[in-house]
């Protein structure tokens, strides 16, 4: 977690100073890549001096509010880490049930939905919060990570998506072992032959054949969907980040080490990344995982996770160099390699986290295609095998029975589409609130 | 121009090659083959098998074949289907992948430019919130939950279409998987649309068409939609490579014997010559189109030179 003051971000003094007036020719977009345009943005501290970059008029001296960064990473940690620590929360609990299932200790869900949620409302209060006169940041105005979740906050898609993603991350971390508990079915329970129940949801039981044991009806084998349903969100929600974190780290460092290297390894890298961009590499992907998956469930997973983030870290990369090389120029930098910093360092040190906002706002948009292209996968049957589910593997099993039991598709597709619309519009929103520039009017 | 078309041309080749030498890579690097199936082959049998197709020698002569046959466009037979040459079986899909595919991105454009151009000039209103709405919905409704609801309302529950399967061209078979495909396009295009009509309505020269005195209709269709498509015209290239993956879906679902079915088959059977075929083959199609919607660019955008 970070502090708003914290050592490690020396640069954060520096870019508070009210701008230069020169240095519009360094910070000029030439030479950025194609893909989508960098631009700079009005308060934002990000830029030093944003307003000589684009020429405009109207200086206004950026002031950090106290604690809204912390808050925002706080958010962020919430999100991403809680989705990554049910799963192996399982270990560091000492619980005696494997990862990944739905079973298991019930109050392992429970204690980690309420950690997510207490993260959670620590910290939209603190961004909410504004600074109290006298208070440090309140005179000179907001900080970027303020303003952007005020404006995220005026956009009604946007809330509406934050409450469903959230609603579905609570859902899939704390729903199977509530449900184990109370009626005893897991993912992949099969009752006995004696007792297995074809069960209805609601509307389509004929003679009331439905039961609250199973909101959602069985599956052909006898089991229990809602349960798979939440195990599906589980592993599709976890393909999303992990996938979208590997691609993170490799279009991050390989966007910030082209962009500030420049010259010809800048060509050379940049070229590599055009000519990945032509290839078809979904196809490459489904052979990957035609040829080295079905080895175990667990395996296929991690396969996953390689596979889709090694194909979407393209656009990442472009977007980090552009930003990286705009930032290169500045003081700070030259600062930093005055007084002798390693060039590692000074990448990863001082130029990655003054670009991490673009960053943030593709990160999020890139969570939903790449669960999109895990359910590709999972319903042409080379993803999540079972007994794990995914919702595209939920969906390819639905649609065998949809003629007669069409719930078995629709429960699924309909959550899937569900959150991917609301993380959508939440990519969306962030992107608009974050970068007001970047917004299609 | 004609020199950027020629190195582009160059470029092609060894990226096809790269292409196809990834993909027989991983499969020769993968554990099993073929003929390793359920049942064990008596070990006299494998050895013959085993030198019928070069499997015997050392890798780099059977990477040397294989490249000297792809350069001859000859890629042998397939495995699985043992009177087809993977050649015949490409003749015989691709009509079908590629009838769907067209006539899905021609609709798409159709709809999509509609859609964009009516929410860009009647921005903030109702319709273009609708339609926005419309077109996020198309992206994240992924297309095999899309194809068994319209299956489902529209062949299994008014009994207007067929649900599945290959009709020949014009039929009414095809109405389905290709609303399926198209519906992801339509909403990528919508939004291109909308965002590049926005900025093109706010230039000067718009205005300066406005100020001649041109008719609203005129300015937009004939002024605007050139200078606004732009983007759309640029997502050609990324979207065929979202068709690819989204027809062998669709083909899935309806159950169509097209180029994606075939591919997913082959690579389940392990039928590497026809694998290597198909991805020969929709990597030469892919860089050719895109090398296309990079001159069309040339000529659509006068600011662009090459």
């Amino acid at each position: 977690m970070k502090d708003e003051r914290n050592p490690q971000v020396p640069t954060e003094e520096g870019r508070s100073q009210p701008p230069l007036a020169d240095g519009a020719p360094a910070l000029t977009t030439r030479g950025t890549p194609p893909g989508p345009p960098i631009r700079r943005r009005e308060g934002d501290e990000i830029h030093p001096f944003p307003e000589t970059a684009v020429g405009e008029g109207d200086v206004r001296p950026v002031g950090r509010g106290r604690g809204d960064a912390a808050a925002f990473w706080a958010l962020l940690v919430a999100e991403v880490g809680f989705i990554l620590g049910v799963f192996y929360g399982h270990h560091l609990l000492g619980a005696l049930a494997a990862p990944l299932q739905g079973r298991g200790n019930f109050w392992n869900g429970l204690v980690a939905a309420a950690l997510f949620l207490l993260l959670y409302f620590f910290a939209v209060p603190r961004l909410r919060r504004r600074p109290a006169p006298g208070e440090a940041g309140a005179a000179e105005g907001t900080s970027l990570w303020r303003d952007a979740w005020r404006r995220l906050q005026k956009n009604k898609l946007a809330v509406f998506g934050l409450i469903v993603v959230n609603l579905t991350i609570v859902a899939a971390v704390a729903g199977p072992s509530i449900i184990q508990r109370y009626t005893g079915y897991t993912y992949d329970y099969i009752p006995p032959e004696s007792e297995l129940i074809r069960s209805f949801p609601p509307l389509t039981a004929p003679g009331g054949s439905f039961s609250w044991t199973h909101p959602m009806g069985t599956d052909s084998e006898g089991r229990d969907i809602l349960a798979r349903v939440l195990l599906g969100g589980r592993i599709s929600l976890m393909v999303g980040v992990i996938s979208t974190f590997v691609s993170l780290i490799i279009g991050i460092t390989y966007g910030a080490t082209a962009g500030y290297l420049g010259g010809k390894v800048d060509d050379v890298m940049m070229r590599v990344v055009d000519v990945l961009y032509a290839i078809p590499y979904m196809m490459i992907v489904i052979v990957l995982l035609a040829f080295f998956g079905g080895q175990s469930p667990l395996g296929q997973l991690f396969l996953l996770f390689a596979a889709l983030g090694a194909v979407s870290w393209l656009t990442m990369a472009r977007i980090v160099r552009g930003q990286v090389m705009s930032l290169k120029n500045q003081e700070f930098v030259l600062a930093a390699r005055a007084t002798g910093v390693s060039t590692p360092k000074i990448i990863f040190r001082h130029l990655v986290p003054n670009a991490l906002g673009p960053v943030i706002v593709y990160a999020t948009l890139t969570i939903p295609s790449v669960m999109l292209q895990e359910a590709f996968l999972s319903f042409l049957g080379l993803g999540v095998q079972a007994p794990l589910a995914s919702w595209g593997s939920l969906a390819s099993q639905g649609i065998q029975n949809i003629a007669v039991f069409p719930w078995q598709l629709i429960f699924p597709g309909v959550t899937m589409a569900l959150t991917l619309f609301s993380l959508n519009f939440l990519g969306d929103g962030l992107r608009d609130a974050l970068d007001p520039q970047m917004r299609k009017f | 121009m004609f020199r950027f078309i020629l190195r582009r041309l160059i470029v092609t080749v060894p990226m096809v090659l790269i292409v196809v030498t990834l993909t027989w890579g991983l499969i020769r690097l993968a554990p099993g083959n073929f003929y390793s199936g359920e049942k064990k082959l008596p070990p006299a049998i494998e050895k013959n098998i085993r030198e019928k197709y070069g499997l015997d020698r050392p890798w780099y002569v059977q990477y040397g074949r294989m490249m000297s046959n792809i350069v001859r466009l000859d890629f042998g037979n397939s495995l699985k289907y043992e009177t087809e040459s993977v050649n015949d079986i490409l003749r015989r899909t691709l009509p079908v992948s590629a009838a769907i595919g067209v006539c899905a991105y021609l609709l798409a454009l159709a709809v999509g430019v509609t859609m964009g151009t009516l929410a860009a000039l009647r921005q903030n209103s109702k319709l273009d919130y609708a339609s926005m709405a419309l077109a996020m919905l198309g992206i994240s409704v992924p297309n095999f939950v899309l194809g068994p609801i319209l299956v489902l309302v529209f062949a299994l529950s008014l009994y207007w279409l067929p649900p599945a399967r290959w009709g020949g061209f014009p039929s009414w078979n095809i109405v389905l998987p290709v609303l399926t495909l198209s519906a992801v396009y339509m909403a990528y295009i919508a939004r291109l649309t909308r965002s590049g009509m926005l900025e093109v309505l706010r230039s000067d020269y718009i205005r300066t068409a406005r100020a001649k005195g041109l008719s609203e209709r005129d300015v937009v269709i004939r002024h605007a939609l050139r200078g606004g498509l732009l983007p759309v015209v640029s997502f050609t290239g990324p979207a065929l490579a979202l068709l690819v993956a989204g027809t062998v879906v669709t083909e899935r679902i309806f159950a169509m014997p097209g180029l994606g079915n075939y591919f997913i088959n082959a690579n389940l059977n392990r039928d590497e010559p026809l694998i290597i075929g198909i991805v020969a083959f929709i990597s030469v199609m892919i860089l050719l189109f895109n090398l296309l919607v990079d001159i069309a660019y040339a000529f659509l955008d006068p600011r662009i030179r090459y």
